[in-house]
């Protein structure tokens, strides 16, 4: 996994709540066997019309967020499947972080195993950012290391994560390592189960 | 003395393989659970770091997602195809036991693991399924998780997790006549949000819980992610140890009654503590219809949809106002006189055998409306055999029902059972999120009963009212 600690881009808003699963990637993509390709099918529905043509007025098709790689949204996003599939299209169409005021649990799991920082502000901070985004081509910075998130104008939130989650991302480290060097513990637990 | 501690306390405590400041917990898996869906990247992940399946014999795989229901062993989609062989392989390479397309004991995960006894009280269970939570209604610790975590399984058989909050989800009285576990859970859903449950694992307690068969717990656990709680659990009693006797992979005879006496004692303490308490009142809970585009736009039976104009916040009514129009619906138009076009009764939610002798007795003797096509789909081989042997295909058949191979099928349109863009469906199923059974497809959840009925009349109808008519 990449490890992420700072990070530059532009702000793409999508101002809905209760984002879920099957939005950010519908079921018929979930069929490949890979972890990659997933972009192109990412917001399926909401990018295309059932001719398959870019709906305008849909933000990703706006090319004021042509290489976004900040995704701004509302409350409870990535709700409904586990599938990480959600995730992986995010990241693979070019989203490195998620800002919004909160996520559904599996979700945000799978985001940090992917390396990708997911963002929990206020309602209202989220709100700022939507509308900043929405009006103008909006860059914002994000450093993990320190928590905060700010533009060049002034404007600065700090942020709040799971330490462990920080780490992970922080380090990029493969968790399966990491859990494997208690595999002492492991087989003892195994051993009192018997 | 003791701090009194909640059953979800109980079960984290007797797992916890490694506790480290600044870190969540190392949690052991006893049971994971396997489809092929979400599997195929953590099997290709062990493959690449060369590590094997550490515990094999606690690891049960299933396919479900993309099986056909009309003729089971003929698959036309190449991807499909491939994804249920990939599995196939996987299995046979890491020596993971599979319940195939060919076998038995195949059909919806969450539907064979308590069927085979797998699933049991004080067991922590994942699944690369956010239904997982199914399995709660046994009093297991049982919660969805994604691929990588899938791997992590699969590798290690633990999981790094905070401890969750608890939630106290108490039922108060009884439910009334006609009202299902469906109704309830929907009625919570609707009443509390899609969001209450998050960062929180549930118990549902109360008398109308207690009074639940261990199907229709099911029901309940099964809606606790619709919630946003990746858990929610029922301390076992004697429904579910009556439920577990003699089933496959439970411990027979003598040791069955030793594990009773552990499983009793797992029940939430008098006074234990939870982080935060929700209640509802069952008597209130009608039969439950959603009108819109997640689990908690739901109202009941005899109510009208909701009107934006009358909601105060501008967001809510964005909300409500982009739902209507996905489900061609008017504000304040009356639930009942919506008219609809399938009938799906299916799905992890409500596909076991007492969901189909429900549905049956509303439909014995009637005819599925002619513009309705109906189909009922049960969650595993089992049922299936099970359900004939009592006649119910006759039922279904005879009414104009579908009646098909088992699997998740319409609930997520993953196979080819799809609703076309615009058309309606009343489903037994958990999600009516958009397009979730078909590109456009509108789906309105209700319980099997409620699906039955209005597969009859061709649009919803209060079965509390119907089943009292004469079959005319």
């Amino acid at each position: 996994m990449e490890p992420l600690r700072t990070h530059q881009g532009i702000v793409c808003p999508l101002n809905l709540t209760n984002v879920d699963t099957d939005q950010i990637i519908p079921k018929q993509f979930l069929k490949r066997i890979e972890r990659t390709g997933f972009g192109q099918f990412l917001f399926y529905h909401w990018r295309f019309d059932d001719n398959g043509k870019p709906r305008p007025n849909f933000p990703l098709n706006d090319s004021k967020y042509k290489n976004a790689s900040i995704l701004v949204a509302g409350k409870n996003f990535g709700c409904g499947s586990s599938r990480e599939h959600a995730p992986w299209a995010v990241q693979d169409f070019g989203f490195k972080v998620i800002i919004a005021p909160s996520y559904a649990d599996i979700f945000k799991n799978n985001c940090v195993k992917n390396g990708i920082l997911a963002i929990q502000v206020s309602e209202e901070q989220v709100q700022a950012i939507m509308k900043k985004a929405e009006s103008e081509k909006y860059t914002l910075t994000v450093n993990l290391e320190e928590q905060i998130v700010f533009d060049h104008e002034g404007f600065e939130i700090k942020f709040e994560i799971a330490p462990y989650s920080k780490q992970m991302l922080l380090n990029g480290w493969d968790e399966i390592s990491v859990t494997l060097g208690n595999e002492e513990k492991i087989k003892q637990y195994e051993l009192t189960q018997n | 003395m003791q701090t009194p501690k909640t059953i979800i306390q109980k079960i984290w405590e007797q797992h916890v393989v490694h506790q480290e400041e600044g870190k969540p917990d190392l949690l052991y898996i006893d049971l994971h659970l396997v489809h092929e869906v979400t599997s195929p990247q953590a099997f290709e992940g062990l493959r690449m770091t060369m590590r094997k399946v550490r515990r094999p014999d606690l690891t049960f795989a299933t396919m479900d997602h993309n099986v056909p229901t009309r003729q089971r062993l003929v698959i036309n989609d190449p991807i499909s195809k491939k994804q249920i062989d990939t599995l196939q392989q996987n299995c046979q390479e890491f020596g993971v036991t599979l319940a195939d397309i060919h076998h038995p004991d195949n059909g919806i995960v969450h539907v064979i693991g308590p069927e085979l006894g797998l699933t049991q009280p004080g067991k922590t269970i994942v699944c690369g399924d956010s239904h997982t939570s199914t399995h709660g209604a046994f009093g297991a610790l049982a919660f969805g998780i994604g691929t990588s975590e899938v791997e992590h399984v699969l590798a290690t058989q633990t999981l790094w997790q905070a401890p969750p909050k608890t939630l106290n989800v108490k039922i108060n009285g009884m439910l009334g006549t006609g009202v299902t576990a469906k109704d309830l859970i929907l009625a919570i859903i609707g009443k509390f949000g899609v969001q209450f449950g998050t960062g929180y694992v549930m118990e549902y307690t109360g008398e109308a819980i207690r009074a639940l068969s261990m199907e229709e717990r099911m029901t309940v656990c099964n809606m606790s992610i619709e919630a946003g709680a990746r858990a929610g659990l029922i301390t076992p009693d004697e429904t579910t140890f009556e439920y577990l006797r003699g089933r496959r992979h439970v411990p027979q005879g003598e040791a069955f009654d030793k594990a009773v006496a552990k499983w009793r004692a797992l029940a939430t303490d008098e006074g234990a503590a939870y982080d935060a308490v929700v209640e509802i009142d069952a008597a209130e809970v009608e039969p439950q219809v959603t009108w819109g585009t997640n689990p908690g736009m739901c109202i009941p039976i005899t109510a009208a949809v909701p009107n934006p104009a009358e909601k105060e916040k501008p967001n809510e009514r964005d909300e409500i106002s982009r739902a209507l129009s996905y489900m061609g619906l008017e504000a304040g138009q009356l639930i009942s006189s919506v008219k609809i076009d399938h009938v799906f009764i299916g799905s992890c939610t409500n596909s076991r055998l007492s969901d189909l002798r429900k549905a049956a007795a509303v439909v014995r003797g009637r005819k599925v409306s002619p513009t309705v096509q109906a189909i009922v789909v049960p969650g595993s081989y089992s049922v299936k055999l099970s359900a004939e042997k009592e006649g119910l295909d006759q039922v279904f058949k005879e009414a104009g029902f579908e009646w098909r191979e088992a699997g998740c099928s319409m609930c997520l349109g993953m196979n080819d059972d799809i609703v076309p863009a615009g058309e309606r469906c009343a489903s037994t199923s958990n999600r009516n999120f958009e397009g979730r059974q078909g590109n456009g497809a509108r789906t309105h959840l209700v319980s099997p009963e409620m699906a039955a009925a209005a597969a009859v009349a061709g649009h919803f109808v209060d079965v509390r009212q119907f089943t009292a008519q004469e079959v005319g």
